[in-house]
């Protein structure tokens, strides 16, 4: 949040603010309790299993949203029919497909009114896996920034598809869903802030030592000095041996 | 700071040595071919007889010069790409070309003899008309720009404003034409449509208006077009409608004289579109009393002016195209006129008379496989008796320079095309046919043993024999001194080489032309033009069957869609030879969504492309029998997605057993917030060597490696600089599952992106510190793998682990890939191509999100190097060192038959071609690797090994007869 300024608000800043002051309320991690009755809406959740593979969506149940910075679901689902359970059998059987389908509609408080029906959001998962899964499956809810509904996903506890027989439908009956909303993470930025200190930590860590200071020389003279000297000495001997063939190693090295 | 960059040089130190190319290995693996683009402005240097230079402004807004002799670039200028850097108008004399740029924002003059720039101007603002040279007494010293409202005289040699003037009544009329005619005053001529001519007379001196005439013209619309100077001021206009030519002499008159074309005894077709074209040799000189007329496509006539009465001087038909030229006094006609199908002539005839000139043929041949000759540029010179002998530059539709010289021997070429190349693949060379015999007896069926063994012994046969020639050329070569042993590269010889490091290039560009370029050297092999390319077209090259299945020929196709009306054509060839094959392609009636190849093979190992039209309904190529069984069986588990960005709407569909589609998934991304930019997914023939990564602490962190997956990347629509955000999805391709989504805020396009193996990095531009940043997202499983066997996206329940990490790059960048090898065992580079023109090869090592902030045991243990924000461009990995690329707009990356290394050609204005090895010549020996040493040694070993044997068999017996 940038501080504001006092003195002088001209009516350009007031609106400023004012756009400030929502975008801190969809900022605001806690959820207003009173706010909370209001923003709760329901849409339905309709799914579609046919043997010839073409949509005929009906209720499955419920998904009462709650809108928010911080935007959950609650999902309330009707029994498998007599009917369906035969029929999800027949089309696990033929490798069909189980799909889903939730309205688009926006989870933000403020885009309530003008909350958008025009076109579902589908996603699919083998009847089959549906079936051997006994119905137990995880049912994500993407929203984009804004908190628009851009995606539905479905997934089955375990996935496999092996090809087990079901001894009784009893387990065909009840839905065990976990549902989720996810919004999407800020992605992380450069951490220069934590590198910089940790560079300061180290750099304070070396003044504290200061035999970590002393340069090379400062340290290793007493091996460098004798080495010099009995080079110098080694090529003066050379020199006064034999000038010219001194001068010739000398160039070789 | 410069503390933090030693310690991380240091770190870095540890685990890399230098990686740059030495001295004498420069232009070993790698070339470089310099473009211009399609020529907008030619013009010959022809102060000198001996000059070798022709001038050339291009549409790709470059400035250059050409040696004529060999085709080879002198210097080269690049402007600033976009209407900013266009080059609206090259006028030359002596030593000076004047260019003006932009719309008339600058004027400027360059030194031809070295490409240097004398100087430069910004000019006021205001559209620019025309421009034109002004001389008086036989000298140039001025240049005037007309602009919309102004007229400017501009001293040449110092560029400084002479004078800037308003022009008369600029809002009502179109003032379009500028001339003068060394008489000390300058001419601009305007046209109030459909009523008059505007004809105002300004003094060089001091840009005082002489005088202003007003010409009534009501059938005139625009003076560039149908009119021209002729003569000393008179103003030669052509009105097709009354089918007539007017003059008007600018000094004096007040009227135009009408003089219909049929008192010239021409006959004109009704819908004919005349085009009239003078000469003026000297900027200083009035132009010539002769000019052209071109009544159609191919037909032209030479006309005379004088005395205000027009007399023809002689007709042409046939004609292609027809040109002015002038040496010394001399003015030429060159006029081109086809012969047959395959060949054309140029001629030349006396522009003064009329007549032909003797001895002046050049025999031009026409590929058929390029385009029609659009525009010709003639050099003439003075021979030593005094004839005139002349050179000519053809280019034609697909932007290609091709010079001839008499009597019609072709001296260079330059494919200009490739200039605009838009995509490319690389395929592998055919083996030799001994080897191809060989591989086609592993692949036939067993048809009786007694046949295996003749076939078997055949082929044996056949390698000694080829084996012997072999030696027997090594054996003769030897003798001849080296620079005689010609590297012969030509489509008869080509053949794979050992490890596969030459293939050939098959470059698609903008303007329609294919060409295939052998990798090794860049010499381009074949070159085929397709015409009716749509402007706008968008391309899309496959490669259907590779060269593996002998002796089917390998087959690339070739999608060609039409962007606004979505319809699309496909162009099937070889793409060794560059023929178009005898398969016909399907007819698409619809517009075209996808295209996907699909890795089933029909019996001829021609993979099957699958095209989706606008009603979901699936085309497949080919479509025989076998492989319609073969998609009916596989249906239920073919999978397509479509992205549409305007709604934002990304759809999958599932194929069913009638070709039709059913829609499965839809994930939709309302446009009020953010838009779909780029959606990019895997490379299909990438090869991921392992599973996981072993840590630290000895267990193993395996990758989420799903080829279905999707990254899709948004931007917000929301500009703003706080507000605008850059989001990318992870998505299934298949279950439309999103697996990752993300934002960064703060942040903006344009994008790039490079998704491979369980990593994609991208980078972008932070509005809030206003840097470029690279970002890398990597997908883990976990320690445990859910399904160890085979990945199917219908089956894996659980999500990836997401780790992401960004960092600080220090320039904005152009482009960027990944490196990519046969096996995938050798470390990934990024390749980044840089605005500045480098080639980075990164190591993907930097871009590591598992990167630690503080430096444990483990993490030192696993090589991971510590985190630090910033990227830093270490000049050694530049891998084209200074081989600067201009302009690049793609990398493409190929896996060669050495594990170690990878084929990398970078596109733009220029084309690179290079190998990198990611992670050195690991299983290659170096150039000085010292064979005498090893083998020396290993004699020394065996002898010693003999000797002490042999000593010991003595020893032993010594000690026996103790």
């Amino acid at each position: 949040m940038k501080p504001l300024l006092s003195s002088s608000i001209t009516p350009f800043v007031y609106f400023m603010i004012s756009i400030a002051c929502i975008e801190s309320q969809n900022a605001r991690r806690v959820g207003d309790v009173q706010d909370a009755e209001f923003n709760d809406f329901s849409v339905p959740l309709e799914h579609s299993f046919e043997v010839d593979d073409i949509g005929r969506f009906r209720a499955r149940g419920a998904l009462q949203l709650k809108s928010g910075r911080e935007p959950g679901a609650t999902l309330s689902q009707n029994h498998l029919s007599q009917d369906d359970r035969i029929k999800l059998k027949d089309v696990a059987a033929v490798d069909g497909l189980y799909r889903i389908r939730v309205p688009r509609v926006s989870m933000q408080a403020d885009r309530q009114a003008d909350r958008q029906t025009s076109g579902y959001l589908t996603a699919f998962v083998r009847a089959c896996a549906m079936v051997e899964s006994h119905l137990s499956d995880v049912i994500t809810l993407h929203t984009d920034v804004s908190g628009t509904l851009i995606g539905v996903s479905i997934v089955t506890l375990p996935g496999a598809c092996g090809g087990a027989e079901l001894e009784d439908d009893v387990d065909l009956e009840v839905f065990n869903t976990t549902l989720a909303v996810m919004a999407p993470v800020t992605a992380p930025g450069p951490e220069t802030a934590l590198f910089l200190e940790r560079m300061e930590q180290e750099s304070e860590k070396k003044g504290k030592n200061p035999q970590e200071q002393k340069s090379f020389f400062a340290k290793y003279w007493m091996y460098i000095v004798p080495l010099v000297l009995f080079l110098m000495m080694s090529g003066a001997q050379d020199q006064s041996g034999g000038g010219g063939g001194g001068g010739g190693n000398g160039g070789g090295r | 700071m410069a503390k933090v960059f030693i310690i991380t040089f240091k770190l870095i130190m540890f685990f890399f040595t230098v990686d740059a190319v030495f001295e004498d290995q420069v232009g070993k693996f790698d070339w470089r071919q310099q473009y211009i683009g399609n020529v907008r402005f030619g013009h010959f240097d022809a102060q000198l007889q001996s000059s070798k230079k022709v001038i050339l402004a291009t549409e790709q807004n470059v400035f250059a010069a050409v040696n004529i002799r060999t085709g080879e670039l002198f210097w080269r200028h690049v402007d600033k790409t976009g209407p900013e850097g266009s080059i609206d108008a090259l006028l030359h004399h002596g030593q000076d070309a004047v260019v003006v740029v932009g719309n008339g924002r600058i004027l400027r003059s360059w030194d031809i003899n070295v490409g240097g720039l004398n100087w430069e101007m910004v000019l006021d603002s205001g559209s620019f008309q025309a421009a034109c040279f002004v001389g008086q007494q036989d000298t140039v010293k001025h240049v005037a720009v007309l602009k919309k409202t102004a007229l400017s005289l501009h001293y040449l040699s110092n560029g400084h404003q002479k004078w800037v003037e308003n022009l008369p009544d600029s809002e009502t009329v179109d003032y379009q034409f500028v001339y003068s005619g060394g008489t000390g005053e300058v001419y601009v001529l305007g046209v109030l449509p459909h009523s008059h001519i505007a004809i105002v007379t300004y003094s060089v001196e001091d840009g005082e208006i002489i005088k202003q005439v007003s010409v009534e013209a009501p059938w005139l619309s625009n003076i560039q077009v149908s009119c021209a100077m002729v003569g000393k001021g008179i103003l030669t206009c052509v009105n097709p409608a009354s089918a007539s030519l007017y003059t008007l002499d600018i000094h004096s008159q007040t009227q135009m004289t009408q003089i219909p074309l049929q008192s010239l005894g021409l006959d004109v077709t009704p819908d004919f579109q005349p085009v009239l074209v003078s000469t003026q040799p000297n900027p200083s000189q009035h132009p010539l009393y002769e000019f052209l007329l071109q009544l159609s496509s191919d037909h032209y006539l030479l006309l005379q002016l004088n005395n205000g009465e027009i007399t023809t001087l002689r007709d042409f038909k046939p004609v292609n195209l027809a040109s002015f030229s002038t040496t010394g006094d001399k003015t030429v006609l060159a006029v081109m006129s086809p012969k047959n199908k395959t060949a054309c002539s140029v001629n030349l005839f006396s522009a003064e008379t009329g007549r032909r000139l003797l001895d002046t043929t050049v025999n031009v041949n026409i590929d058929p496989y390029s385009g029609k000759p659009q525009k010709l540029y003639v050099q003439t010179f003075l021979k030593k008796d005094d004839s005139v002998g002349y050179r000519v530059m053809l280019q034609t539709e697909d932007h290609t320079l091709t010079f001839i010289q008499q009597p019609g021997r072709v001296m260079w070429t330059r494919e200009e095309s490739l200039s605009d190349v838009v995509t490319m693949e690389m395929v592998d060379l055919p083996l030799t046919g001994t080897q191809a015999e060989l591989e086609g007896e592993f692949g036939k069926k067993a048809d009786g043993l007694l046949s295996m063994v003749l076939k078997r012994l055949s082929s044996q046969l056949i390698l000694l024999q080829a084996w012997i020639a072999h030696l027997w050329k090594l054996f003769y070569d030897a003798r001849k001194p080296r620079s005689q042993v010609k590297n012969d590269m030509s489509i008869e010889t080509l053949s794979r080489d050992e490890f596969n490091l030459q293939k050939m290039m098959v470059m698609v560009t903008a303007s329609g032309k294919l060409f295939g370029i052998d990798s090794k050297t860049g010499t381009i092999l074949w070159k085929h033009y397709l015409e009716n390319v749509p402007s706008n077209a968008a391309f899309k090259l496959m490669v259907q069957r590779t060269t593996a299945h002998f002796p089917h020929p390998p087959q690339c196709t070739l999608l060609i869609k039409d962007k606004v009306s979505g319809l699309t054509t496909l162009h099937v060839f070889n793409p060794i030879f560059g023929k178009k094959s005898h398969v016909t392609p399907p007819s698409l009636p619809q517009p075209i969504l996808q295209s996907l190849m699909l890795p089933l093979m029909d019996q001829d190992y021609a993979k099957v492309l699958l095209l989706v039209d606008d009603q979901y309904k699936v085309t497949a190529f080919p479509s025989t029998k076998n492989v319609l069984q073969q998609l009916q069986e596989m249906a239920s588990s073919i999978f397509f997605y479509l992205v549409d960005s305007n709604p934002g709407r990304l759809s999958g569909y599932r194929l069913r057993t009638d070709l039709s589609t059913e829609l499965i998934w839809e994930v939709v991304m309302p446009i009020e917030v953010q838009k779909i930019v780029s959606v990019k997914g895997k490379r299909p023939n990438e090869h991921v060597h392992s599973q996981g990564r072993v840590m630290g602490d000895r267990s193993v962190l395996y990758k989420y490696l799903n080829p279905n997956l999707l990254a899709v990347v948004s931007e917000s629509t929301d500009s703003h600089q706080e507000r605008s955000f850059i989001g990318i999805m992870l998505i299934d391709g298949v279950t439309g599952r999103i697996i990752h989504e993300a934002v960064q805020r703060k942040a903006k396009g344009p994008v790039h992106i490079v998704h491979s193996e369980n990593w994609v990095v991208y980078e972008y531009w932070s509005t809030k510190s206003r840097r470029n940043e690279f970002s890398v997202i990597e997908l883990y499983e976990g320690t445990e793998l859910y399904n160890s066997t085979v990945f199917s996206s219908l089956d894996r329940p659980h999500a990836p682990q997401v780790l992401q990490q960004s960092y600080i790059f220090p320039s904005s960048i152009s482009t960027l890939e990944a490196t990519l090898t046969e096996k995938g065992i050798t470390s990934r580079h990024l390749l980044i191509g840089l605005p500045s023109g480098g080639i980075l090869s990164l190591p993907k090592m930097f871009l590591d999100p598992r990167r630690p902030e503080i430096i444990s045991e483990q993490s030192r243990e696993e090589n991971l190097i510590p985190y630090s924000p910033e990227l830093i461009i270490r000049t050694e990995w530049f891998v084209n060192y200074n081989q600067t690329v201009s302009r690049v707009r793609g990398i493409y990356t190929a896996p060669s038959g050495l594990e170690s290394t990878c084929l990398v050609v970078a596109y733009g204005l220029d084309i690179y071609q290079t190998r990198v090895y990611p992670s050195k010549q690991f299983d290659v020996l170096k150039d000085d690797y010292d064979y005498m040493l090893i083998s020396s040694v290993l004699f020394a070993l065996f002898f010693a090994t003999m000797i002490s044997k042999r000593l010991a068999e003595v020893k032993l017996l010594n000690r026996a007869w103790r």
